[in-house]
């Protein structure tokens, strides 16, 4: 029962798939914030246009999403671990499990609105 | 298993060793980020909403609290994606051993007090 419980809520039931997603949205999410990094550094009195215009392009909306994306996937494993480690009973444990799978579909519906309202 | 095997889970005389403090600030910073991302997607919104709001935002972060608070976001963000990378080297097999790991820790904390006090300069 406890076991079951356990598994329902990890992103894929699969410890070492999870375990790969992590890596692979780690790398993603990587590159990503350093080309973010390295655009702004680049970018001395950035202004409202140019700013805009990076987040407009189609390539880099599709970079953000899958920034987004795998940013949704690693902070849900992450968080699932964490959950598990440290919150010893269950019904807390899925309180908090739900509240965070609730706020990752909300920001991402969120940023989705950003990003393609452009 | 022995059940009867001592057992010590006193946080006040357990001994913290660099590579479990850089092991537990790697959680705590993602937490953190993880708390902080409305903050992020609120700045983003507003900084691609219009010229406006584009300026809004850089005012509402010349702010002392707010500067502080993107500090702490940033250096927490920074943290966790160097003793990311050190755990993606270990993945690999570089650093695995007692001795790796304890210089990669060390390594980890220095790059990201230095970007702490990078992020700090390049804020204020």
């Amino acid at each position: 029962m406890v076991k079951k419980l356990t598994n329902i809520f990890s992103l894929s039931g699969n410890g070492l798939r999870d375990w790969m997603v992590q890596r692979v949205t780690a790398v993603i999410a990587a590159v990503y914030l350093l080309f973010i990094i390295g655009y702004i550094l680049s970018h001395t009195n950035l202004n409202y246009f140019d700013w805009q215009a990076l987040f407009a392009n189609p390539w880099m909306k599709v970079f953000s999403m899958l920034f987004l994306i795998s940013l949704g996937l690693h902070a849900w494993i992450g968080m699932w671990t964490i959950f598990t480690d440290y919150i010893k009973s269950v019904s807390v444990r899925l309180v908090f499990h739900v509240v965070t799978l609730v706020a990752l579909l909300a920001y991402f519906i969120w940023a989705v609105q950003i990003l393609w309202g452009l | 298993m022995n059940k009867q095997r001592p057992v010590n889970l006193n946080l006040l005389t357990i001994k913290f060793p660099l590579p479990a403090i850089v092991s537990i600030l790697h959680r705590a910073s993602g937490v953190f980020v993880f708390l902080l991302i409305p903050l992020l997607l609120w700045m983003l919104a507003l900084s691609l909403g219009s010229p406006s709001q584009f300026d809004d935002l850089q005012n509402t972060l010349t702010s002392a609290g707010m500067k502080f608070l993107l500090w702490l976001f940033l250096s927490a963000l920074l943290y966790h994606l160097v003793a990311g990378i050190r755990h993606l080297l270990m993945d690999v097999g570089v650093g695995e051993s007692l001795m790796g790991g304890r210089i990669s820790a060390i390594v980890t904390m220095i790059c990201a007090i230095l970007l702490a006090v990078l992020t700090g300069i390049w804020l204020w």
